[in-house]
């Protein structure tokens, strides 16, 4: 019985394993020289750990768009998701994992900057690879083989910071941020540039906090910025622990208005911090309020009747990734790494659901940021401000 | 550094160590009687916040009968765990019944992430438990004073029933020594099921109101509440059980009150738990209330 009992555990643990793992079944080898029939793109998210939420609204994206558009040169298109656990030495693995193991002609990914620029070596001459939502400047730079459909964290720190200044009114801000992703340190630098030159105070930052992802606790850190009393406080950083942070705030009786980046439009952003989160300002890529091209409202109307709800602007990013590669493959007449890299950079006036996109040099779009707020438990539709 | 600002953070230090207290109780007291550390125990407690979830957004039972249902069941997990992973290796040597808890506790992680699902989801917190009262300038919530009353509640009543009942002799017994436990009568293995049954029902406890501070549970939200009650623990001096409250109280206030006195460090205030269980593990290897015990030969 007990020897029993421990055999069906320890087939447990490695079922389990191999479930979580979300390895997707490695595709039968593709004899020697043999051509392809299906083309293979490369999907890296997080579906588990702390930006799990991120990662699946990202693949429902890409998995609409392989929906509407599963074939281009006549063969089928075929998605190979793997997850990269919200870690970034996972993350590395499982780029790897795409490109020698799975061997595929594009990658899509990830949700969160540190993840990608984890990807980033070793995606490098081998597979071109766009990335839907990474923001930070350092995903792209000088990296030709990697791309983005967003614009990057300059130009949003910057919205932000305007946001403070303008409409706010703010004279003194305080920031805190996850110190470990890269993401939120690169945004908090931009936006406190920003807001020092608008305000021409050079003390204009008058506290600075960090916390770690996965903290929950941040009760101390907030006690500090109280006392510092800014205006506004800016917390770029994952959207569980800034709802946290939002949510204890409150309770600590600070009223000033918290806002932050895009990776706060998540559902879960508003379930896990209620109230609490109401009026919360936040910059984002997209609104399914005014859809801006004809792509969008082709993406949104399927969506809508796929999912039953308003989509993120992450998943309009994501959906753009996939049509933009598919796009790049048709104009390069095949998979061949060097050219898809080219046909990808030599993008311009591409149609998205999330705006027209152009690469720059960088292999950045140049986009509209729009400014949303939490209202009544929704995100609703504040404003949209042009790149300089 | 203003007084009513140093009360606040005082404040948030104890509502943060009663927490660590509540769950390292039930670590120590496992410890204790079996001398196995339950890697899985943070696992048991994330356990108990999905039984929360779903028995109350799901179902909608109510609060009250949820907590009941939720803290036996989650006492039932334990002893069926404890039956399945380390009752097999009672004879074994104590490092394979460490990596079965380390593979126990990969098991319940990745089962939660498979059923349970990656993306996190809120916590049904009480208005009653979470509401805010204000003490001058000082912000309280009411868990800050519940929870160290419900920890205080449970240590005594736990050294009672350790110290005063018939299982709680035989569980001594067994901590002493499993053999002559054996020879004097005593159901070894009933002492050890009970001793789960009522560590993973302190970690439902624990689970439940972590959950009412901190309302976002996912698959792997046990882990780091389950080394830093570990390190609670040790700090106290691990099998012993106010040490444990100790250690809980101890560590809650050092990390908060770092961040409040050198701001600039508040990056590496895990690093300092860590830090600290160095410290004591140097210095005081048996913890602040932990006595001296000579190895068995």
């Amino acid at each position: 019985m007990v020897r029993k009992l421990s055999f069906l555990l320890v087939a447990l643990i490695i079922m389990s394993l191999v479930l979580s793992g979300c390895t997707p079944k490695p595709a039968e080898e593709t004899g020697g020289g043999e051509e392809e029939d299906v083309i293979r793109i490369g999907v890296f998210e997080p579906m588990t750990g702390a930006n799990a939420a991120g990662g699946a609204l990202e693949v429902e994206g890409v998995e609409l768009a392989n929906k509407l558009y599963p074939e281009v040169l006549g063969k089928k298109v075929e998605l190979v998701i793997v997850d990269n656990k919200s870690d970034p030495v996972e993350a590395a693995s499982a780029a790897a994992l795409l490109v020698e193991k799975e061997k595929v002609a594009a990658i899509i990914g990830s949700w969160g900057s540190s993840l990608s620029m984890a990807a980033g070596d070793i995606i490098r001459d081998k597979v071109p690879t766009v990335g839907a939502s990474c923001t930070n400047p350092l995903v792209t730079q000088g990296n030709d083989w990697y791309f983005r459909v967003c614009f990057i964290d300059p130009f949003q720190g910057k919205v932000m910071a305007t946001y403070s200044y303008e409409k706010l009114g703010a004279k003194k801000a305080a920031i805190i941020q996850e110190v470990n992703n890269d993401y939120a340190i690169g945004l908090a630098k931009f936006y406190t540039d920003a807001f020092k030159e608008l305000t021409g105070d050079d003390n204009a930052i008058v506290a600075v906090t960090n916390y770690n992802t996965g903290d929950q606790d941040f009760s101390a850190q907030l006690t500090n910025i109280m006392t510092a009393n800014p205006d506004v406080i800016f917390a770029p950083g994952n959207f569980t622990e800034s709802a946290l942070i939002v949510k204890q705030a409150r309770q600590l009786g600070i009223t000033v208005p918290i806002i932050g980046g895009d990776t706060y439009e998540t559902p879960e952003f508003i379930e896990i911090g209620g109230d609490a989160v109401e009026g919360c300002v936040f910059s984002t890529f997209f609104t399914s309020e005014t859809p801006i091209t004809k792509e969008s409202e082709k993406f949104l109307e399927e969506y809508r009747a796929e999912y039953g709800k308003e989509p993120a602007a992450v998943t309009a990013l994501a959906y753009d990734a996939y049509i933009l590669i598919l796009d790049a493959i048709e104009r390069a007449g095949s998979t061949d790494p060097v050219a898809l890299r080219d046909a990808i950079a030599a993008t311009e006036g591409f149609e998205g659901a999330a705006g027209i996109i152009t690469l720059d040099e960088n292999g950045d779009a140049v986009k509209n940021a729009v400014i949303k707020q939490v209202k009544n438990g929704e995100f609703v539709y504040m404003d949209t401000i042009e790149p300089r | 550094m203003a007084f009513d600002v140093f009360l606040q953070h005082l404040t948030n230090g104890i509502s943060l160590g009663s927490l660590y207290a509540l769950v390292a109780i039930g670590y120590t007291m496992v410890y204790g009687i079996l001398r196995l550390i339950n890697f899985a125990h943070g696992d048991i407690f994330m356990m108990a916040t999905y039984f929360t979830f779903y028995s109350i957004v799901i179902f909608g039972v109510p609060w009250y009968a949820a907590f009941l249902a939720v803290i036996v069941v989650t006492g039932a997990l334990g002893v069926i765990l404890e039956a399945s992973a380390y009752r097999p290796l009672r004879d074994a040597p104590r490092i394979s019944i460490m990596i079965s808890a380390i593979g126990a506790s990969f098991l319940l992680e990745n089962l939660a992430i498979v059923i349970f699902g990656g993306r996190p989801k809120a916590f049904p917190a009480l208005d009653f438990f979470t509401e805010v009262i204000k003490l001058g300038t000082v912000s309280i919530q009411r868990l800050t004073f519940i929870i160290p009353v419900m920890t205080l509640v449970l240590l005594y009543v736990l050294l009672y029933l350790i110290n005063n009942t018939k299982s709680g002799m035989a569980m001594r017994a067994v901590s002493k020594d499993f053999e002559t436990s054996r020879l004097m009568g005593i159901d070894v293995n009933r002492t050890i099921s009970v001793t789960f049954f009522l560590g993973s029902m302190l970690a439902a406890v624990g689970g439940i109101m972590w959950g009412m501070k901190f309302p976002q549970i996912q698959p792997l939200m046990g882990v780091m509440p389950g080394v830093k009650c570990f390190i609670a623990a040790v700090i106290g001096g691990i099998g012993n059980i106010q040490g444990a409250v100790l250690g809980g109280f101890i560590l809650g206030l050092v990390e908060i009150l770092l961040i409040a006195f050198l701001p600039d460090l508040t990056g590496y205030r895990d690093a300092f738990a860590f830090i600290l269980l160095i410290i004591v593990l140097l210095f005081r290897p048996t913890g602040i209330m932990g006595e001296k015990i000579a190895e068995k030969v």
